[in-house]
């Protein structure tokens, strides 16, 4: 079989339209294309009805009920409605009182759809803590349980990091804060982990969950927000008014196309699910052990077992970043530079997990799918390895390093 | 980061890669000069070495190595094809400029090339320090 160049390995970042999920929207851009809102004819219950598939099939992958799913336009507005909507439903005191409007933990490491919207809650009288996760990237409910105070409102965790793939222990999380005996919202960016692995938001004690349509092989520009329904009652404040939609929780008119293509996405899910998790397992597993086999002064960032079966992020020593990308052009990755480079963007993910602080790394994340397969993952692996060697053959640091020589120590002239 | 035709050769095949010696043999050898700019924290280490023909003062070989982006690489490879064959003064009359036209170097890159006009300038200065002969005081200034 022949390859196509370049190899798509950033599934992480997005993933292609599983066919099944675009023949699936099809009828909805054109015979079907009425608005659910219309109660009065046969092309707004033909909508309707698609919908009321579609918010069963993202209920059942999270083991939720229909009516506990709010129709968003993806992860990042579903994380945003949680965390405002939640914030500003639960506070202690009002805006303009002067005391703490509430406190929230989150961590360091979470998506910036998450720190944003808490940074800005922040400035608006909210009390938040950021939570540094130890190297292997993982926050424990002792962490959390450990910064819980009287007024805390809200904790929101991401349930598997998007750079590392690194997983948290949601349901210890979830029972903890539960066993607390307080109100208290817990809310998980699972954007990566939604649809991908098994999920039971009722066994989990999860109160709120994120999740998006194009990470799971479904269309961009849509995705849900659980909101727990019995025990407790979650109430949210909206924060796009109008016509009423989604129980008042997200008004507009419904993005059905989209939205039937998520159902489709997560229906399959459920069905294909473990065959996908074990294939990727393996194939990770031997990229990674390859290439650190190959290479010294290379390491897999994260915790080596808790992690999503699909997302490597490697380090490599004495390798600048730019430069890594620019020899691994026929590899479609993601670059997560630890170090500074004028051209890259460090990633704080990283550097909260100590990786940058060793000198002149350059990371790698590959995130394989539903369509890798072997071939893709061997060529990965030689490409990356010719050009890791390649480098390191040009990098005077790397020589240094040979030599026995601390770079730590050397006195740079800087620039 | 798109580059222009000269950057991808450079990068894909460097000229003059390597050393006249470890860090240690170089610092000891009086024929051979020694350039190391830049830092890791910033993304970019180049080392240029010359090696100076003693009888007739022109610069008989260089070699670079470079930890840095493709317009670094490629940088420091220029340079090492046109030190060679120069006297000291000819090699120090080299700008960067002439390395951002010669590479079509993009602006973000231009600090490449005054990193490598930097690392002649230090190799050179290296040499001259080991020879005593009298450093060019116009050129001493750093950027």
């Amino acid at each position: 079989m022949s390859l196509k160049f370049p190899i798509y390995l950033d599934h992480a970042a997005t993933t292609p339209c599983d066919p099944r999920v675009v023949e699936a929207m099809l009828p909805y851009f054109t015979e079907k294309f009425g608005n659910p809102g219309s109660r009065n004819h046969s092309f707004g219950w033909e909508a309707e009805a698609a919908v009321d598939t579609a918010r069963e099939q993202v209920a059942a992958v999270l083991g939720a009920t229909d009516k506990e799913i709010i129709f968003t336009s993806g992860a990042t507005e579903s994380n945003n409605l949680a965390l405002r909507g939640a914030a500003l439903m639960y506070e202690k005191n009002p805006a303009g009182s002067g005391k703490c409007r509430g406190h929230i933990i989150t961590s360091t490491i979470e998506h910036k759809a998450v720190l944003d919207p808490c940074k800005r809650l922040q400035k608006e009288g909210f009390e938040v803590t950021f939570l540094d996760p130890p190297a292997d990237g993982i926050i424990t409910a002792d962490m959390v349980k450990a910064a819980l105070r009287d007024d805390t409102i809200l904790v929101s965790l991401m349930w598997a990091n998007n750079e590392i793939g690194t997983i948290n222990d949601i349901p210890a999380i979830g029972a903890m804060l539960k066993a607390s005996g307080r109100e208290i919202i817990f809310h998980t960016d699972a954007t990566q982990w939604a649809a991908k692995m098994p999920t039971n938001v009722e066994k989990d004690a999860v109160d709120l969950l994120s999740m998006s349509g194009h990470k799971i092989y479904g269309p961009k520009g849509v995705g849900a927000l659980y909101v727990r329904r019995r025990r407790p009652r979650v109430r949210l404040t909206s924060l796009v008014d109008g016509g009423g939609q989604e129980r008042g929780f997200r008004s507009g008119t419904l993005n059905v196309t989209g939205i039937v293509g998520l159902g489709k996405a997560c229906e399959i899910a459920l069905h294909e699910m473990d065959r996908d998790t074990a294939r990727l397992a393996k194939m990770r597993k031997r990229l990674e052990e390859t290439i650190t086999a190959q290479l010294d002064s290379t390491q897999v960032n994260g915790h080596r077992e808790k992690r999503l079966p699909h997302i490597a992020n490697i380090s490599f020593g004495f390798v600048e970043g730019e430069s890594l990308m620019m020899a691994c052009k026929e590899i479609a990755c993601s670059s997560g530079s630890a170090c500074t480079s004028a051209s890259l963007e460090p990633s704080y993910v990283l550097k909260g997990l100590g990786v940058g602080d060793e000198l002149a790394h350059s990371s790698l994340r590959l995130s394989l799918g539903r369509w890798t397969t072997d071939e893709h993952v061997d060529y990965a692996i030689e490409k990356i390895v010719a050009a890791v060697r390649k480098l390191r053959s040009l990098s005077p640091l790397y020589d240094m390093h040979k030599e026995g020589i601390d770079l730590s120590k050397v006195e740079w002239s800087g620039h | 980061m798109s580059y222009g035709p000269k950057i991808i050769d450079h990068y894909e095949n460097p000229r003059n890669v390597g050393n006249f010696g470890t860090q240690a043999d170089v610092k000891t050898r009086k024929d051979v000069g020694v350039g190391l700019v830049g830092a890791p924290e910033c993304g970019d280490v180049m080392q240029l070495q010359i090696k100076v023909d003693q009888t007739t003062g022109k610069i008989e070989d260089a070699k670079f190595k470079c930890f840095g982006c493709g317009s670094a690489i490629a940088s420091s490879s220029l340079a090492t094809e046109w030190l060679k064959g120069k006297t000291l003064d000819e090699g120090l009359a080299i700008k960067n400029t002439q390395i951002v036209e010669e590479l079509s170097l993009p602006p973000v890159k231009i600090h490449c090339s005054v990193l490598a006009e930097d690392a002649i300038r230090a190799a050179i200065a290296d040499y001259k320090a080991k020879n005593g002969l009298p450093a060019d005081a116009d050129h001493a200034q750093s950027h």
